[in-house]
C-alpha cells in the first residue's frame, strides 16, 4: 500500500471507524495462536505417556528449553529491528569456553592465567555483549550484510573455541559458574526463572516503552524511525550487545545444566532458534511478531521433542522427524495467519 | 482572485515570510544541485514548486526540511534562522514533509505511527490513553481512519492523510507535499485538495510540488520555477499563462501537449484487440472494446473503476470469471503472461519500478529482455548485437543515457519509463497496453514518450491508453470512460475536459 501496490484492489467500502480498539482483540488472537497447539501437544503427550504431566518431566521440558528460550528472545529481538544474527550458537560455546579457559588451571586445559574464579561469570557476559558489540561494528559502521557478518562470526567464533580450548572439553567447572545452571529456587529450577523472568521483561519493553516501540519502528521502515528522530543505528548496536549478552547467559545455564564446556556447545542450535522464532511468527523481514509468540513457539519445539522421546522414536530416527515437524509447523503458521512469511 | 491574493501579498510582506531559503548552493561531487537558488513562501498561502526531474526539487525540499546543509545560504522560518540540523525536534515544529514514499511504518497501528518516538515519555505507554490521543486527533482533523488499523492496511490517500495529520500535531504549520497526487484517483486529488484549502484558511502554509500542472492552476496562488539547478521565475500563478510556464521549466516555448492531428483509421482496419463480454467480480463487468490496428483508444476512470484490473486482465496478469480477450484473431491462453505476449500484446505496467526495470541491469539488457532470442543462434545473446539494437532504441525514443551500458537505476523517471516503452515495443506488438504511461515523468520527456506512442500507431499497433491524465489521452482517437466497473460513455477526439471529468466522477446522469 506504500506506493508498490501494483494489482489493483477491489474498490472498498469506505472504512468506518468501529469503535476505539474494534481491531485490537483480533490482533491479540494472533499473539495465541500457538495456543491452542500447546494444549493439544499437552493432551497429546498425556494419552501418550502419564509419564508426560508428571512435575519431573515438566520442569525437565522446561529447563531443557531455557538456553534455547534465551537464544530466541535474544533472536526475536534483533529478527523485529530488522537485522540477522547467525553467531548467537558460537557465542553460548565460546563465551562460557573463554571465561574458563582463564580461570582454570592450564592443566584442566585453561590458558594458565587462572584468574580468580570469581570472575569467571563477568568475563563471560562481558565476552558475550563484546561479540554483540563487534557485530555491530560490523554491520552498523562497515555497512557489511548482517547475514554475511554473522555468519564469518559463527565460523570465527566456533574455530576460536577450538583453538583456545584444544578442542577438548572443559570440566573442573568453579562451583559459581555451575551454580545458575542447577540451582533450584522455590522448587523450580533457577534457569527456568531466569528465562521466565527475562521474557517478561523483554515483553514488556518491546511492548509497553518508547524505546522498546523503536525495535519495531526500525524493522518495519528505518527511514521513518529516523525521519521520527530514533537514533536507528544506536537503537540496532545496543539489541546486538543485548543479543550476545543473552547468548553469554544461556551459555553460562548449559554449562551449569551440562556441568562441561563441550567443543560443539550450542553448535547447530541456530537453526532451532529460527524455526521457533518464526513459528512464533517473527518475520524474517523485521518490524513484525511479538517476543510472547516466539516464547510459544520454543514451548511448542520443546513439547514435541519431548514427546518423540516419551514415545519411543528410536534415535536415529528422532533428528528426520522432529526437522519435518518443524516444517510442518512453519506450514501451519503460514496457513493460520494467511500472509506469505517473509 | 487577482486582486485578492495581490492584497494577501502586499499584507503578508509585512509579516515575515513562512519559510525562506536565499541564495542557497548545493553540489554533490561534481554535480551542482542548486546553484544560488531560493525560494520565500509568504504565511497562509499554497506555493507550487515546479521543475524537471533534476531541476534541484528534492535538494531544496531537503534543505528547508533540514535534512541537508547547504553549502552556502540562509534558510529561515518566520523571520528566525533555521534551528541546528541536529535538533530535529525544532525542525519538525516548524516545517514538516510529506514525501512520495512513505514515512508511514506498516507493521505499525495508525494511533502507534501518529506518536512514532513520543508514544510516552520514560514510563510505560498507555495504549487505550494513545489510541484515544490519536482519535481525537484523526477526528480534529476529520480524518476517518481507524487508529488501531495497521498502517499498511490504509489507502494510499488514507495513509497521506495521517501523515498532514501527523505533521499537524507536532505544530509546524509550513508543510510540503512532495508530489501527493501522484499516486491518487481524480476523485481522492479533488479530496486532498479540498483539504488543503480547509487548512489554508485555518492558517497553514503549503508547499506544493506536482508534474501536472493544471493542479498548479487549481490549487496554487504562487508558483516557484527551477530548472538546471537555478531559480527562475516566482509569480501569481493567474498571472502566468500555461505556455509561459512550461516554457520556463523547459527553457523554450515547448508546445503544449495537444493532440497529434492523425489521419482517422478506417473501418477496414483490422481488429488486433477485442475483448468480449469480460467479468471480473469485485472489479469490473461486460465489458466490450474493440481496438484497430493503427488506432489510439483511451480508457478512463477512478481509482475504483476498474480501469487497472482490466488492463492487468487483458495483460494475462488476472483472470477473467466470463468473457474472452482475443489478440490479433488468436485468444491466448487467460491469465497467463507468457501466451498473451506470445500473441502479439505489448504491457507497460503501472509500477515501472516493481514490474517495468531490472534496476541493476544496463539499460540494453532491460531493453531487449523480451527479444533476446533474436540477439544471437540458441539462445545466446550476442553483446555486440544486444548493444547495436540497444542504441538504435535509445535513438528512436530519445533516452537521455551515457549509453547501452549504464544501469536503468540511474536514469531519471522519464528515461526510465521510455526504456519501459522501448521494451515494449520491441517485438513490435500487434495490440500495446499502457497503464498509467507519464506518471511521475516530466513535462518534456512525456511529449517525446507520447510521440513515440502516436508513432508506433502510425507503425500499425493498436494502442490502448489506460490513464487518469487528460493530456496522455488528448492525441487517442476516442476515449471510453469507466465507472464503477462498466464503460459508461465514448467520446471520440476533440472532446471537451469538463465532458470527460463529469463522466468520470459519475457527475452526470447517463
Amino acid at each position: 500500500m506504500t506506493g508498490t501496490q501494483t494489482i489493483a484492489k477491489p474498490p472498498a467500502p469506505a472504512p468506518g471507524r468501529p469503535g476505539l480498539g474494534g481491531r485490537v482483540p483480533l490482533a491479540r488472537l494472533r499473539d495465541l495462536a500457538l495456543v491452542p497447539a500447546i494444549l493439544l501437544l499437552v493432551v497429546v503427550g498425556a494419552i501418550i505417556d502419564p509419564v508426560f504431566l508428571s512435575a519431573a518431566n515438566i520442569t525437565n521440558v522446561l529447563q531443557q528449553q531455557t538456553e534455547l528460550a534465551l537464544l530466541v528472545l535474544a533472536e526475536a529481538i534483533i529478527l523485529i529491528a530488522g537485522k540477522f544474527d547467525l553467531s548467537l550458537e558460537s557465542t553460548i560455546g565460546l563465551a562460557p569456553a573463554l571465561a574458563l579457559a582463564l580461570v582454570i588451571p592450564a592443566a584442566s586445559n585453561g590458558l594458565g592465567t587462572e584468574l580468580p574464579a570469581a570472575l569467571a561469570i563477568p568475563i563471560c557476559l562481558l565476552a558475550g555483549m563484546a561479540i554483540g558489540a563487534f557485530n555491530g561494528l560490523l554491520i552498523l559502521r562497515f555497512k557489511l550484510s548482517a547475514f554475511i557478518v554473522t555468519l564469518g562470526m559463527l565460523i570465527v567464533l566456533r574455530g576460536l573455541q577450538i583453538g583456545i580450548t584444544g578442542g577438548q572439553n572443559l570440566f573442573d567447572i568453579p562451583p559459581s559458574v555451575l551454580y545458575l545452571g542447577n540451582a533450584v529456587w522455590l522448587g523450580v529450577p533457577a534457569s527456568i526463572w531466569i528465562s521466565g523472568t527475562l521474557f517478561v521483561v523483554g515483553i514488556a519493553a518491546l511492548g509497553f516503552f518508547r524505546h522498546g516501540r523503536a525495535v519495531y519502528a526500525i524493522g518495519g521502515n528505518t527511514d521513518a524511525a529516523r525521519a521520527a528522530g530514533i537514533r536507528t543505528d544506536r537503537v540496532v548496536w545496543i539489541i546486538l550487545m543485548v543479543g550476545g549478552l543473552l547468548a553469554a547467559l544461556a551459555g553460562l545455564l548449559m554449562t551449569g545444566r551440562l556441568g562441561s564446556v563441550a567443543a560443539a556447545q550450542g553448535d547447530g542450535m541456530i537453526f532451532t532458534v529460527f524455526a521457533a522464532a518464526v513459528i512464533g511468527g517473527i518475520s524474517l523481514d523485521g518490524g513484525k511478531g511479538t517476543l510472547f509468540g516466539a516464547l510459544c513457539g520454543v514451548v511448542v519445539l520443546g513439547l514435541i521433542n519431548n514427546i518423540l522421546t516419551l514415545a519411543g522414536v528410536s534415535a536415529q530416527w528422532i533428528q528426520a522427524i522432529y526437522g519435518a515437524i518443524i516444517l510442518i509447523a512453519l506450514i501451519l503458521a503460514r496457513l493460520t495467519s494467511g500472509k506469505a512469511q517473509d | 482572485m487577482t486582486g485578492q491574493t495581490q492584497t494577501a501579498g502586499t499584507v503578508a510582506g509585512a509579516v515575515a515570510p513562512a519559510a525562506e531559503a536565499r541564495d542557497i548552493s548545493k553540489r554533490y561531487g561534481a554535480t551542482v544541485a542548486l546553484h544560488s537558488a531560493g525560494i520565500t513562501i509568504a504565511r497562509g498561502e499554497t506555493h507550487a514548486l515546479v521543475g524537471r526531474n533534476g531541476a534541484g526539487k528534492s535538494t531544496l525540499v531537503s534543505i528547508l526540511t533540514g535534512l541537508q546543509r547547504p553549502d552556502s545560504g540562509h534558510v529561515q522560518f518566520d523571520g528566525t534562522p533555521a534551528p541546528a540540523l541536529a535538533d530535529r525536534d525544532a525542525w519538525r515544529q516548524r516545517v514538516a514533509c510529506v514525501y512520495q514514499k512513505s514515512t508511514i511504518i506498516p507493521t505499525l497501528t495508525v494511533a502507534e505511527n501518529l506518536f512514532l518516538n513520543r508514544q510516552a515519555g520514560r514510563g510505560l505507554i498507555d495504549w487505550r490513553g494513545l489510541r484515544r490521543r490519536a482519535a481525537d486527533l484523526l477526528d480534529g482533523y476529520g480524518v476517518a481512519v481507524d487508529p488501531a488499523a495497521l498502517a499498511g492496511s490504509l489507502t494510499v490517500e488514507q495513509r497521506q492523510l495521517v501523515e498532514i495529520a501527523r505533521a499537524l500535531s507536532f505544530g509546524a504549520t509550513f508543510i510540503i507535499l512532495d508530489e501527493p497526487t501522484a499516486q491518487l484517483d481524480g476523485a481522492a486529488i479533488e479530496r486532498l485538495f479540498d483539504r488543503m484549502r480547509e487548512l489554508q484558511a485555518a492558517g497553514v502554509t503549503f508547499l506544493f510540488i506536482s508534474h501536472h500542472l493544471q493542479e498548479v492552476y487549481e490549487v496554487c496562488q504562487n508558483v516557484t520555477v527551477l530548472r538546471d539547478a537555478r531559480h527562475i521565475l516566482t509569480q501569481p500563478v493567474d498571472t502566468l499563462s500555461r505556455e509561459a510556464l512550461v516554457a520556463a521549466m523547459t527553457g523554450d516555448a515547448g508546445e503544449t501537449l495537444a493532440g497529434v492531428d492523425r489521419p482517422a483509421v478506417p473501418d477496414s482496419a483490422p481488429v488486433v484487440l477485442d475483448v468480449a463480454g469480460l467479468g471480473l467480480s469485485g472489479f469490473y463487468e461486460d465489458i466490450d472494446l474493440k481496438v484497430r490496428a493503427g488506432e489510439l483508444v483511451g480508457l478512463i476512470g477512478s481509482g475504483s473503476s476498474g480501469k487497472v484490473a482490466l488492463a492487468e486482465t487483458i495483460a494475462g496478469l488476472r483472470r477473467a470469471d466470463t468473457g474472452t480477450v482475443s489478440l490479433a484473431g488468436n485468444t491466448p491462453k487467460p491469465g497467463s503472461v507468457p501466451a498473451a505476449l506470445a500473441a502479439g500484446l505489448g504491457y507497460l505496467p503501472q509500477d515501472r519500478h516493481r514490474e517495468g526495470l531490472v534496476p541493476l541491469l544496463s539499460v540494453a539488457e532491460n531493453a531487449t529482455l523480451p527479444i533476446t532470442d533474436r540477439l544471437g543462434p540458441a539462445g545466446i545473446v550476442a553483446p555486440a548485437r544486444q548493444r547495436a539494437v540497444a542504441q538504435r532504441m535509445i535513438e528512436m525514443y530519445d533516452i537521455k543515457t551515457d549509453g547501452p551500458h549504464q544501469p536503468v537505476n540511474g536514469l531519471s523517471g522519464g528515461n526510465a519509463q521510455k526504456v519501459v516503452l522501448a521494451r515494449a515495443l520491441s517485438n513490435d506488438p500487434k495490440a500495446l497496453v499502457m497503464v498509467s504511461p507519464t506518471a511521475g515523468v516530466d513535462v518534456r520527456s512525456k511529449d517525446s514518450l507520447l510521440r513515440a506512442v502516436t508513432e508506433a500507431a502510425a507503425r500499425g499497433t493498436g494502442v490502448l491508453i489506460v490513464s487518469d491524465e487528460l493530456d496522455d489521452l488528448r492525441s487517442c482517437d476516442r476515449v471510453l470512460v469507466m465507472f464503477h466497473g462498466r464503460v459508461v460513455r465514448e467520446v471520440s477526439r476533440g472532446w471537451a475536459d469538463a465532458e470527460l471529468v463529469t463522466a468520470v466522477e459519475g457527475v452526470e446522469e447517463p
